[in-house]
């Protein structure tokens, strides 16, 4: 079997953008096997982002139905299957965000298929590189059966270019649904003006050295200074200084910004498998022997009550005369 | 209220890894439990009891597949509270997510449990697939990447939130279903089960650590042994590990004296601000 399905999350306004890098690496494993890409958008109103989903894929599925409109592994997974197995693919493929995480290996197992996760290379039709033991090791996998899933890595492949013609959009059937008794009751959004910390080309992230929660505004003003997003070490959000959804690691969000300023981060091995591919690594600690210093491009040695407000004031004056 | 929880071995994240021959030499590993699954061990344990230290009502079996050494890691988890230990043999390594999900779930077909709960991932593999696919097999709901769990007084529902990139998400799931736990789920309030706890209830910030007292009593309990061929699981699985590589290191670069030397360094050498 040939062919690539990916899934693709929507917003109100068009597919997430988190989905077009997923969308290259279903381009990558399309060519290796020798089939074409087709898009899979699932909700309650997907014109729109069938429509956009179309400026990437020669072919759209679109499963529209009122009862869709909250994204339930229960309710989506089948409809992945059925996408795969509707378009005689080989593969599916979508991002490793929160959704792809808790959707892709329900949808794995309805299609009996072995599943990739985390997949930061296409090397061939059923061959992948990921990482694992929080980063330390780099595994080359092989998938068996007739079908493969994959998770692909948001930040380790290029956001899906547009096609010179954009593909058709065909209308999935929704047919049964069944919830199994589980419902969405509430979405807290964390409200931010922020760009996306996955797609950020700045994150300044704060560890368990800023003491206190309230000590993350002054954070906040370097962060937004240099139009970025920000993050925490596993260690702050634990202490409860910040929310869940910042944290970056192993077992948080994976980045790889242009610039990362760690503050008052030690540089636990899980905190740096989620930044140690960033392109340039600024630490800020006043131990120096912290381990983040060995991964750091730039490192200074000092407390963050002295840097900040500093390195703030500094910034200020360089933008001025720029 | 019977609930069935995984406790998997993983070598000691803090250790070094050896690399050998394309592999990863876990010779002189030491091993412990996934943290994860330890939270997982800790969320079963708070919907079986009354309050901190208070009575139990309800089972916790553990559920491990690995070699016969794992029993340590499930002394361990029994000493925390757990009721009784099944121990599926096999080399876990040559175990996928999709192999290990299969067994669970003919352990689940025996037990009958009315909640499965795992760690939402291992800390050596890193797939954060199994709770999933399990569900997907059984064709239960989930509720994975847990905050916090509230079971209903009628035991027929639990209200969960969950970790999401947006924020946070509330979801219902009608029992059984399979539950995969994240790190605040260790939350003072974080687990209750109404038909035990009033919302008074606090937990320890943390996961417990097993007593002396814990640690007699489990050595009486139960860890009973089976095999995948009893069963009835074909551990073939459909994910294979051709080959281990360390990852490219970064090398480490200059520690600067200043701030300004620092923003002067950005500016003119790294070209990012």
């Amino acid at each position: 079997m040939a062919g690539v399905v990916v899934f693709c999350e929507t917003t109100e306004k068009g597919i997430r953008s988190a989905s077009l890098p997923a969308l290259t690496a279903a381009g990558q494993l399309a060519q290796q096997q020798g089939g074409t890409v087709t898009a899979v958008v699932i909700g309650a109103g997907v014109g729109a982002a069938a429509q956009d989903a179309a400026r990437y894929a020669a072919k759209v599925i679109a499963y529209d139905d009122p009862r869709l409109a909250a994204p339930l592994a229960e309710t989506y997974a089948p409809l992945l299957a059925d996408a795969v197995k509707r378009s005689g693919a080989g593969a599916l493929v979508g991002t490793a965000t929160s959704t792809g995480k808790d959707f892709l290996p329900r949808a794995a197992a309805l299609l009996g298929a072995g599943m990739a996760s985390d997949v930061i290379a296409v090397l061939g039709t059923n061959r992948f590189r990921r990482p694992a033991y929080a980063g330390n090791a780099l595994e080359e996998i092989e998938l068996g059966g007739a079908v493969i899933v994959a998770s692909v890595r948001q930040t380790e492949f290029p956001p899906a270019a547009p096609l010179a013609t954009p593909g058709a959009v065909e209308n999935g059937t929704v047919g049964n649904l069944d919830a199994l008794g589980a419902e969405v009751v509430a979405l807290h959004a964390t409200k931010t003006v922020r760009p996306d910390l996955g797609e950020a080309k700045v994150v300044v992230s704060g560890g368990r050295g800023m003491k206190a929660g309230e000590n993350f505004k002054i954070l906040e003003q370097l962060t937004d200074l240099l139009g970025g997003a920000l993050g925490a070490s596993r260690a702050a959000c634990d202490a409860g200084m910040v929310p869940n959804d910042l944290q970056v690691g192993q077992t948080g969000k994976v980045v790889a910004p242009q610039l990362y300023i760690a503050v008052a981060i030690s540089g636990a091995i899980q905190h740096l498998a989620g930044m140690k591919g960033s392109k340039v690594i600024v630490a800020i600690n006043k131990d120096a022997e912290a381990p983040i210093f060995q991964v750091a491009d730039y490192g200074l040695v000092t407390t963050w009550e002295a840097a900040i407000p500093a390195l703030i004031a500094e910034i200020k004056k360089l933008k001025a005369s720029g | 209220m019977k609930i069935l929880v995984t406790c998997k071995r993983v070598p000691n994240p803090e250790q070094k890894l050896k690399f050998a021959g394309g592999g990863i030499d876990l010779g002189a590993a030491t091993w412990q439990v996934n943290t994860f699954d330890e939270y997982a061990v800790e969320t079963a344990l708070r919907l079986t009891e009354k309050g901190k230290g208070g009575e139990r009502s309800g089972e916790v079996v553990v559920v491990a597949v690995g070699p016969k050494d794992v029993s340590q890691q499930m002394r361990g988890v029994l000493a925390m509270g757990a009721d009784r230990g099944i121990l599926v043999g096999a080399e876990d390594a040559a175990l996928d997510a999709d192999a290990v999900a299969r067994i669970l779930r003919a352990v689940v077909d025996r037990e009958k449990p009315d909640v499965v709960i795992l760690g939402k991932q291992t800390v050596d593999g890193d797939s954060n697939q199994v709770g999933q696919i399990l569900a997907g097999l059984l064709n239960w709901p989930q509720a994975t990447f847990l905050a916090s769990v509230r079971l209903a007084a009628d035991g027929k529902s639990a209200t969960v939130t969950r970790e999401i990139d947006a924020g946070t998400e509330e979801k219902r799931v009608r029992l059984p279903a399979v539950l995969t736990v994240d790190l605040r789920i260790i939350g003072k309030k974080a687990v209750r089960n109404e038909a035990l706890a009033g919302p008074e209830v606090e937990w320890e910030e943390t996961q417990r650590y097993a007593s002396l007292k814990g640690i007699m009593a489990a050595k009486k309990k139960e860890i009973k042994e089976i095999t995948v061929a009893e069963l009835g699981v074909s551990p073939a699985p459909l994910m294979k590990v051709v080959s281990y590589q360390a990852p490219p290191t970064r090398k480490a670069g200059v520690k600067v004296s200043s701030v300004e030397e620092l923003v002067q360094k950005l500016h003119n050498e790294a070209k990012v601000i």
